[in-house]
């Protein structure tokens, strides 16, 4: 069968596809010169700012804004939720204003007075017996085999367990928002910190259109060059956005509205929670036999999902009920990786009870039950849990639960595994080759963070035989070709597929057009190391420029797409981590030691920014694992913790040692490329959970792993 | 923010001169690290800032073998860790000192504020006030209240006493002189701080129209002492418990002990009983942990805080064995 046309080069033939390349805007970002949506300040610019409710639940009875709209500086004042409206969560947003300054928009929304009607609300549900029945909806139990035989065969070794994870936040280092600014002819620019450029016009205009301001989505554009952080709770404009562009429209002046860190905190971004009871069986010889669960969760008024368990390893004989709790904390969003985190957590730590029960080493104890696994996984996780092992020093610093070491520092280890699909989205972007050499991509695409223009510049620069600096690389703005959204983990699938298309065509344009001065035809020739040369015969070649210089005055444009010809990307990753904690056993202070980290994604464009999405997904899930948690008060139904200070986060000297290593190679390469943002965070909270637990010799059951539960924990194992 | 009116006097005279008879008119202004995110959130609502950045008496880092050494309120957290001096003779200030863990707060962040930075209570700092009473009742004993107090706890002051350095110099005898608008007076630190009993009152004694200036910390030449905070984080983070020992050794024997926690009470809180399981006898670490044991004389847990009780028989015996092993 002839080799696909597209299909991405071998091996010995990637000069820069599979190396460790720096990210090309890594001197803007470190510079300050790369400019987020939050450095965007437009002549004339206006300062938005929004009212918001300090009541988790009320109507809204009345909002007076006389006082506000006569104040200085006061160019526009917009009411998003008028008389009658119902808020479910404190933080909602009343009313809004844009000023010529910062401190006179502030003081003019504190000018602003809403009258509310207090109704009550309910923002705690891990202790589910004071959850009232109407904020509860059980989804049924879900069965699979006979799991009650399951738990009554005499020989089975049975474990039970409570388990579970609070909601947390987002906490983008770049809250949400945008900068709108009109035209004189009624045309919108937006600079919005997004996930889905391509989708910001259609949205803004659908949005604005809601609102009575009429705008076509053609006469919109949205542009997002950086984004400081999104993590899955950046998908939407949202309808600060909209104010935004309503604000501007009024005051015809740009208005910048991004949330303050509160807010931000508040309502832009929520994890939900997940809680539960668990019992798992095994025969003796540690083979997993039936599973019981009694699961809920809360992602506030919607539903939250419910997290598929047991997670990855699927247990023949099981039973699973979960209940969906309707909370006024605040609007849910999805937290890279939904469902999964949450899943892995209860599920691996369960095993992990059961593994310590038995008397098994947890890694032989998932090498047992790995046949358990979808099929196409099986093979990569045995060779991931060696080389964790391996990396780890697993056989050297694993003990049974409890080290039995005198002092008060104790040391453990702990296994989980994950997957994740990741397969590329739809998208497309636009290749030029010019006859004076240059190159230049265009996409509607956006770069998280996640080295999406790295990856897009080495792709075209591989394809073409160029260097990485001779193609340049465009993206972040609506008006080039669309591109998906930033979710997921469908990118760099996405972007590297159609970016290979689009640049094999161009370069067969060009083969063409030069082959006949070489004396050849087009499928003779090949671009390498800045060169259009005839295969088999260096000498016989032109370098890139005279090559371009054959076009004459007619660029070569060709769209790449996804998905299209070819089979260059797949989905369906997987990955095994370890964690090394020491407890203080007298405070109950985890410390991170180390975190070792097994990942495969098929086909890695650059080794670099793979490992750092490893390495920043590592620091979240030390984040979550130990310290965050969105502290909301019982009475006043209000975030505690809306801020820097007492929303925790590690710092570098809190994180550990941490070792990446990326599975590549046969088995690894021929499946194409697969997303990574999302995996590597899925484990490290059940990995650090069952470290702790090796360490200590009891069950620490819900994150964060905080020195008042873990001194909890240490306690009542002492009594038991 | 509330607008303001901006005040730069050049003397401390002058500087209590601005001030007002009343809490709340006028806040003083010094390193700016709590005051200006206070009035930020609205917390604090003065007419008037009164900075202290140009009062050059202030600055005064002064260490004298025999009389000790004077601090003047606007020095630096930055410039007390640099002294060399303070790093020879009063090693576990230095500690104390770098527990906060940000260069800019320690660039910022003066002596004096340190000692007279407001709680960091959430309830406090989302407008519910220092007491956080709500309907006539305290939010905080059923509330969210994992950091707060566990000593002097009876109410209805729940919060915690933020300071790093308070506890150290309360232990080494430190005092403080304020200033007002007809002259000072010296007190020692230990008694500059105070429960309120309502919303009206602060947690300390100073009148509103008084200026802290200088700090006092005897020699403490023949003293082994330490701070030891128990931190759930490294990065920048209150610590959960924090204990400062000064204990006076003749022969490995204790001849005077001071413990003081900090982040257990409204006050930085003096733990008698522990200095008194302490005198007399030889520190060891069963001592020690008797120490420990006794600071937490009188503790009560709130819902969610019970293990800071733990932390505090912790922190008090590791700060005693890290005195006697010269560690700070």
């Amino acid at each position: 069968m002839a080799e696909c046309k597209y299909n991405w080069p071998k091996a010995r033939d990637r000069e820069l596809i599979g190396h460790s390349i720096d990210r090309i805007d890594g001197p803007e970002k470190s510079s300050g010169r790369a400019k987020y949506t939050y450095d965007t300040n437009r002549p004339g610019l206006l300062f938005g700012r929004l009212v918001t409710c300090p009541y988790a639940h009320a109507k809204v009875n009345a909002v007076d804004t006389s006082k506000a709209g006569k104040m200085p500086g006061v160019k526009a004042v917009v009411v998003i939720n008028g008389p009658g409206s119902e808020i479910q969560w404190a933080g909602d947003l009343v009313a809004a204003v844009a000023a010529t300054t910062e401190p006179e928009a502030e003081d003019a929304a504190r000018a602003i007075h809403v009258e509310y009607q207090q109704l009550p609300h309910l923002v705690q549900e891990e202790d589910l017996s004071k959850v009232p029945a109407a904020s509860q909806k059980p989804l049924g139990e879900q069965r699979q085999g006979d799991p009650e035989k399951a738990f009554a065969d005499p020989n089975a070794v049975i474990v039970e367990g409570y388990y579970g994870l609070p909601v947390i936040t987002h906490c983008c280092l770049e809250s949400h928002g945008s900068v709108a600014e009109w035209t004189a002819d009624g045309r919108l620019k937006t600079w919005t910190s997004t996930q889905y450029v391509s989708g910001g016009p259609g949205e803004f205009g659908a949005g604005l259109r809601a609102q009575k301001v009429q705008v076509d989505d053609k006469d919109i554009e949205t542009i997002c060059q950086y984004i400081g952080g999104g993590f899955g709770s950046k998908f939407s404009v949202d309808r600060w956005g909209i104010v935004a562009a309503q604000l501007a429209q009024q005051a015809k002046r740009p208005v910048k509205l991004m949330l303050d860190r509160a807010t931000e905190l508040e309502i832009a971004g929520a994890r939900p929670s997940e809680y539960a009871k668990i019992r798992v069986a095994a025969s003796k010889d540690g083979t997993l036999t039936g599973w019981e669960s009694e699961s809920w969760g809360t992602g506030g008024m919607g539903p939250s999902g419910a997290p598929t368990i047991p997670y990855v390893i699927d247990v023949p004989n099981k039973s699973t009920k979960h209940t969906q709790v309707f909370t006024n904390i605040g609007p849910v969003r999805a937290w890279r990786a939904p469902n999964s985190p949450q899943a892995c957590l209860v599920t691996m730590s369960a095993f992990d009870d059961l593994a310590a029960k038995l008397g098994m080493d947890p890694l032989a104890f998932l090498r047992k039950n790995i046949n358990l696994a979808p099929e196409f996984l099986r093979k990569s996780y045995l060779e991931e849990l060696d080389k964790a092992s391996e990396l780890a020093e697993w056989p050297k610093y694993w003990h049974p639960r409890g080290d039995k070491t005198a002092g008060p520092i104790k040391r453990g280890l702990g296994v989980s595994l994950h997957t994740w699909f990741g397969r590329g989205h739809a998208g497309t972007g636009q290749i030029t080759v010019r006859p004076d050499g240059s190159v230049t991509v265009q996409s509607g695409t956006q770069d998280l963070g996640t080295g999406t223009r790295t990856v897009i510049n080495i792709v075209a620069a591989d394809t073409f035989g160029l260097p990485l600096e001779a193609v340049e690389v465009e993206i972040g703005d609506s008006r080039y070709p669309r591109d998906g959204a930033s979710g997921g983990s469908t990118t760099v699938g996405g972007v590297s597929a159609w970016t290979r298309r689009g640049a094999v065509d161009a370069r067969n344009e060009l083969f063409a057009a030069v082959a006949p001065s070489l004396g050849t035809t087009p499928d003779q020739l090949e671009a390498r190391e800045g060169h259009i040369r005839v295969k088999g015969d260096p000498s016989k070649s032109l370098t890139w420029k005279q090559a371009c210089a054959k076009l004459g005055v007619k660029p070569i444009q060709t769209l790449g797409r996804n998905p299209g010809p070819c089979d260059l990307i797949s989905g369906g990753v997987g990955g095994v981590q370890i964690a090394d904690v020491s407890v203080d056993t007298e405070t109950g202070i985890v410390k991170m030691n180390r975190m070792v980290a097994v990942q495969d994604c098929g086909l890695i464009i650059d080794m670099k920014t793979a490992e750092s999405q490893v390495f920043g997904a590592l620091i979240m899930g030390v984040c979550y694992s130990l310290y965050e948690e969105k502290v909301m008060d019982e009475t006043l139904g209000i975030m505690l913790n809306p801020n820097m200070e007492f929303y925790k986060l590690a710092g570098i000297g809190d994180i550990g040692e941490f070792k990446v290593h990326m599975m590549t190679g046969p088995g690894y390469d021929e499946r194409g490329v697969i997303g990574l943002g999302e995996p590597p965070v899925i484990s490290p909270g059940a990995a650090i959970s069952n470290a702790v637990a090796n360490a200590i010799g009891v069950r620490v059951p819900t994150l964060p792993l905080t020195p008042e539960k873990v001194l909890a924990a240490l306690e009542k194992g002492a009594v038991a | 923010m509330q607008a303001f009116e901006y005040a730069r006097p050049k003397t401390v005279r002058s500087a209590a001169h601005l001030l007002a008879r009343r809490w709340g008119e006028t806040e003083i202004l010094a390193g700016g690290t709590d005051l200006v995110s206070l009035m930020k959130d609205g917390v604090a609502r003065p007419r008037r800032v009164v900075s202290l950045r140009d009062v050059a008496e202030l600055r005064r880092l002064e260490f004298d073998p025999r009389m000790g050494l004077t601090m003047g309120s606007m020095v630096t957290l930055h410039e007390l860790i640099a002294k060399p001096e303070v790093a020879e003779y009063y090693p576990a200030i230095v500690t104390a000192a770098q527990g906060v863990r940000s260069e800019q707060l320690q660039n910022m962040g003066t002596v004096g504020g340190d000692l007279l930075q407001r709680p960091r209570d959430w309830y406090y700092r989302n407008g519910y006030g220092l007491l956080a009473e709500w309907h006539g009742r305290s939010l905080i004993p059923n509330g969210e209240n994992r950091y707060n107090a566990i000593l002097g706890n009876s109410g209805p002051a729940y919060f915690v006493s933020p300071s790093s350095l308070a506890p150290i110099l309360i232990a080494l005898g430190g005092g403080v002189r304020l200033e007002g608008p007809r002259g000072y007076r010296d007190v020692p630190l230990e008694r500059l701080y105070v429960i309120p009993k309502s919303e009206s009152e602060r947690e300390h004694s100073i009148r509103p129209d008084e200026v802290l200036t200088n700090v006092y910390v005897p020699s403490a030449s023949k003293i082994a002492m330490a701070v030891y905070e128990v931190r759930e984080k490294q990065a920048l983070d209150w610590p959960l418990i924090a204990a400062a020992v000064a204990l006076r050794l003749n022969d490995d024997k204790v001849e005077a002990a001071r413990v003081i926690l900090g982040q257990a009470a409204p006050i930085p809180w003096p733990c008698l009983e522990a200095e008194k399981a302490l005198v007399g006898k030889k520190v060891t670490e069963t001592v020690a942990a008797a120490a420990g044991q006794a600071a937490v004389h009188g503790a009560r847990a709130l819902s969610h805080n019970g293990y800071k009780i733990q932390l505090a028989r912790v922190a008090v015996k590791r700060a005693v064995m890290a005195a006697v092993k010269g560690v700070a």
